[in-house]
């Protein structure tokens, strides 16, 4: 790989390009590098690596790969580690414009525009959080909305105190320990109020970030109003009847100057929308086969951007697998197109990555259900024929599963549709 | 105490334009405005439409100005260097009922001599803008978009560069006329001025009573706005209207393409009692969207990415009609003291030429000289954004914060956010960049961009954090520092 010099456009080739240096860039990188990849450069806006992780001082982190309880920064510095012995190489401070589907990346940084021919690209580029706008909700728009995890940053990366009366509307994982960090920074968390009857974050986050700490949890409601004409002065919670509809004189007015907003992530995928890869409507990330290769022949995606992860250890997992076939670069899509078997979500089940299966073998699935429940048996079928039968002894939105399959060759001849269903069969 | 021979109240839209006017004449004019930055009020929250003057009654003020202003605006984008776009409009009729409409529309548009109006069929209608649904519709194609605000702070930052001076966060809070001066009491000191003008918007009755008591009556009629994501920008070519809606004296939802490429849904009408109520609304997000899909049924449900409202200036209650000709005088008791109320829609369009007009009524008190010295041209780099591969290489060669991308959203550079905040009037909210360069405005709503530009107000602003503001003066952004940070 060349080194940067201030010329026009500066040129390099690499076997793997990583589109983002955060947790599942890193792990996709060193993974490339470990199955052989000469050259793999990782590329980042931030002037730091690993992504949110530096801002999540909390522990949990490395728990499942591991075995060792780290924090946000620890993993993250595992990954940096180990990608700095490697010799991979890292762009900071570097913003991808564009990339076409000769697989030449356009960036940007200080030393001036970059071309960087890729045999692989990797797609790690992980997820925003929605807004306001995303869940729509009326009233002013004074200062003291922050998205929590914009929150986050300014008190653990700034030292910057964001606000005083607190309410968190959403009880994703970020809500629920951003709680618990303002209440450590002697604010007042009022509750957390959340619109469905049922928390959205992990359980053990419900536990050890609300309940320890004495928060209110607002169960089945929302956020009706936001008043302040300069700052946030008070903001209004109803409750909501099972249709998610208002049930109106349930208002209750809360004095606050400061809203954090947990709503979810929504995968980032502009580079890859404006190539024309296919993204799932559901998870909000590229369709792509079990190698995670997207329908862009040669672009492979992981992370947060594939899907929304619950733990950075099995997102690092399955980042893994999409370095690992970058290196390789085993595009299927150069071989046999015929046969290709989509993967539908059935009867509770919300999504399936991977959504297309392209070579019949052992094939990893990661799905969520559309609903919490206990003892549930999870199918996979073609047609009539079951391929897969698992009991579950509780399912929950907020748990992604994972499942290993081994989808053999006459279904692959013989059916187009594969469906994961939850059920009795 | 400081004396000025215009002051102008008001840092709108239309105040603005008057301070860049005045520019050009040898004078001493102060602009006060009580926001942190111009466009604070309607003058941002608006359509952003240059009219073609269609709509408002033959010999009214409101299509005089709007048909002059609607002449005066390419020479002004050409000089001022912000974007404009002539994407004309077509007013929908849904049935022939409507089409009623469109003739009469198109009559009293002949009479104020707007060109090249046709009253069009649906399927011609159909070819140029596949997405609407519509039986007939009147083409208008002398009317434009720019964005109202960017539009607003050109004028300003112009007028300031010719030395008007800008007092921002200054609320005038009382005049006195003193023999042939006008005291100006603000809450910044104290001021003295020969004429004044109230462009104060919503405000003017508040400040006509300072010196006479007012005889007309405020209405505040608020306006809803959803912005849609650039995903959707290929919805529409041109501005979609439905037929006004007479008895609210307003043109109605209508649906706009911006010169960024998001698209504008609205505005609603409502009479509210508190000037000040710039909330957005459940009920009427959700009409928004129910009288925008009678134009285009497709419309995407998840693709609003902010809403804003903005409150017009009506003279005219519901009770005797909504509709009210501006009013744009001196007062008769107070030589000198001249006011502009009820500047609401086509208010944008007429800026330019009511700018003028006030020029002519000055000219009656004060001698007024042309100075030779007058910039007329304004230099807007080009964004980053929209710049070619060589253009932003050489730029990033010479500064390498050119290089540095703080919006990922928009693309807005490190280097563009720092000349966002040392803007000529000393803006320095966190919304003066954002509608400078754009920073914060894309899908992520400021989500990745908000860390990094308080980092370039402290390190390149010398700004503690505690002082930091989202758009006026206390929307205070943060609490200070954190309690670690404190004991270390």
């Amino acid at each position: 790989m060349v080194k940067p010099e201030v010329i026009k456009v500066i040129d390099y080739t690499v076997d793997v390009a990583v589109i983002g240096g955060g947790p599942a860039g890193l792990a996709a990188a060193v993974s490339a590098h470990e199955h052989g990849a000469k050259g793999v450069v990782v590329i980042d806006r931030n002037s730091w690596l690993g992504g949110i992780l530096p801002q999540c001082i909390h522990d949990g982190f490395g728990v499942e790969e591991t075995g060792t309880s780290m924090t946000g920064p620890e993993y993250a510095e595992k990954y940096i580690e180990m990608a700095e012995k490697q010799g991979i190489d890292i762009m900071k401070e570097t913003m991808v414009l564009q990339f076409n589907g000769k697989r030449e990346i356009t960036a940007v940084n200080k030393n001036g525009l970059h071309k960087i021919k890729a045999s692989a690209i990797v797609l790690a580029m992980g997820c925003r959080e929605k807004t306001r706008w995303n869940v729509m909700i009326p009233g002013d728009r004074p200062s003291g909305i922050y998205t929590a995890g914009v929150a986050q940053a300014f008190i653990n990366l700034y030292n910057i105190m964001p606000g005083k009366n607190v309410i968190i509307l959403g009880s994703g994982d970020v809500g629920l320990i951003m709680a618990r960090r303002l209440k450590f920074e002697g604010a007042n968390v009022l509750g957390v109020v959340e619109i469905l009857p049922y928390a959205s974050g992990l359980p053990r986050n419900v536990v050890q970030c609300l309940e320890d700490y004495d928060i209110p949890l607002f169960l089945g409601h929302t956020i009706t109003c936001i008043d302040g004409k300069e700052r946030l002065e008070q903001v209004t919670i109803a409750q909501v009847d099972g249709e998610m509809n208002i049930i109106s004189g349930t208002e209750k007015k809360i004095e606050c100057d400061t809203l954090l907003l947990s709503l979810g992530l929504i995968p980032e995928n502009e580079l890859a929308n404006n190539i024309g890869i296919e993204i799932d409507n559901i998870t909000g990330g590229p369709t792509v086969n079990q190698y995670l290769e997207t329908t862009l022949s040669g672009v492979f995606a992981c992370g947060n951007c594939l899907q929304v992860y619950d733990t950075v250890d099995v997102l690092a997992t399955d980042a893994k697998n999409a370095g690992k076939s970058a290196a390789k670069n085993s595009s299927i899509q150069k071989k046999d197109k015929k046969i290709i078997t989509k993967i539908v979500p059935g009867k509770g089940v919300r999504y399936v990555v991977p959504q297309i299966i392209s070579e019949p073998g052992k094939v990893h699935l990661t799905l969520r259900v559309k609903k919490p429940g206990e003892s549930s048996v999870l199918h996979m079928v073609a047609g009539d024929k079951e391929i897969l039968k698992k009991r579950l002894e509780w399912v929950n939105p907020a748990n992604m599963i994972g499942i290993d399959v081994d989808i053999p060759h006459d279904i692959m001849a013989s059916t187009q549709n594969l469906e994961v269903m939850l059920g009795d069969r | 105490m400081k004396n000025f021979q215009v002051a102008v109240i008001g840092g709108g839209v239309i105040g603005s334009a008057i301070a860049r006017e005045l520019s050009k004449y040898k004078l001493d004019v102060a602009i006060f405005e009580m926001g942190s930055d111009v466009a604070s009020g309607a003058s941002k929250a608006n359509s952003g439409v240059i009219h073609s003057g269609i709509n408002s009654p033959t010999s009214s003020l409101k299509a005089r100005f709007c048909i002059e202003g609607n002449k005066m605006f390419q020479s002004l984008a050409n000089e001022l260097g912000f974007p404009l776009q002539w994407v004309g409009k077509y007013v929908i009729a849904k049935n022939e009922e409507e089409v009623r409409d469109l003739e009469r529309l198109k009559k009293v548009g002949m009479n104020n001599n707007v060109p090249g109006l046709e009253i069009k069929n649906g399927p011609d209608v159909k070819k140029k803008e596949p997405n609407v649904s519509c039986f007939k519709a009147l083409w208008v194609p002398t009317a434009g978009i720019a964005l109202p605000y960017e539009f607003t702070i050109a004028l300003a930052e112009n007028a300031a560069e010719n030395n008007v001076r800008f007092f921002l966060e200054t609320k005038v809070t009382d005049l006195k006329k003193q023999k042939n001066l006008f005291l100006i009491k603000t809450n910044n000191g104290d001021f003295q001025a020969e004429v004044i003008i109230n462009a104060a918007g919503l405000n003017c009755r508040e400040v006509v009573s300072m010196i006479e008591e007012p005889d007309f009556q405020v209405y505040p009629c608020r306006g809803e706005y959803l912005v849609l994501d650039k995903n959707y920008s290929s919805l529409i070519n041109s501005m979609m209207y439905p037929v006004p809606v007479e008895d609210l004296g307003v043109l109605g939802v209508h649906i706009t393409p911006t010169i960024e490429g998001n698209i504008l849904l609205g505005p609603s009408a409502e009479f509210i009692d508190d000037p000040y109520d710039k909330r957005t609304t459940n009920e009427t997000m959700n009409n928004l969207f129910l009288e925008a899909r009678e134009i285009i049924p497709s419309l995407p449900d998840k693709a609003v990415i902010n809403a804003y409202s903005g409150i017009r200036c009506k003279l005219a209650s519901p009770e005797s009609g909504c509709w009210a000709d501006y009013r744009i005088e001196e007062s008769k008791n107070m030589p000198g003291f001249i006011n502009l109320l009820g500047i609401e829609s086509p208010g944008l369009t007429a800026a330019p030429a009511i700018a003028k007009e006030i020029i002519k009524m000055i000219s009656h008190l004060i001698e007024l000289k042309k100075k030779n010295s007058f910039k007329s041209r304004r230099h807007r780099r080009k964004r980053f954004s929209e710049m070619s591969a060589e253009e932003q290489s050489n730029l990033i060669k010479k500064d390498e914060r050119w290089g540095r991308i703080v919006c990922r959203c928009e693309h807005v550079t490190e280097a563009e956010v720092i000349e966002a905040l040392s803007n000529p009037l000393g803006a320095r909210v966190l919304s003066s960049v954002k509608y400078r360069c754009r920073a914060g405005m894309g899908r992520c709503q400021g989500g990745f961009c908000t860390q990094h530009i308080v980092r370039i107000m402290e390190e390149h602003f010398n700004m503690d954090v505690a002082d930091m503001r989202l758009k006026s003066p206390n929307s205070n952004l943060f609490y200070g520092k954190t309690r670690g940070n404190q004991s270390d």
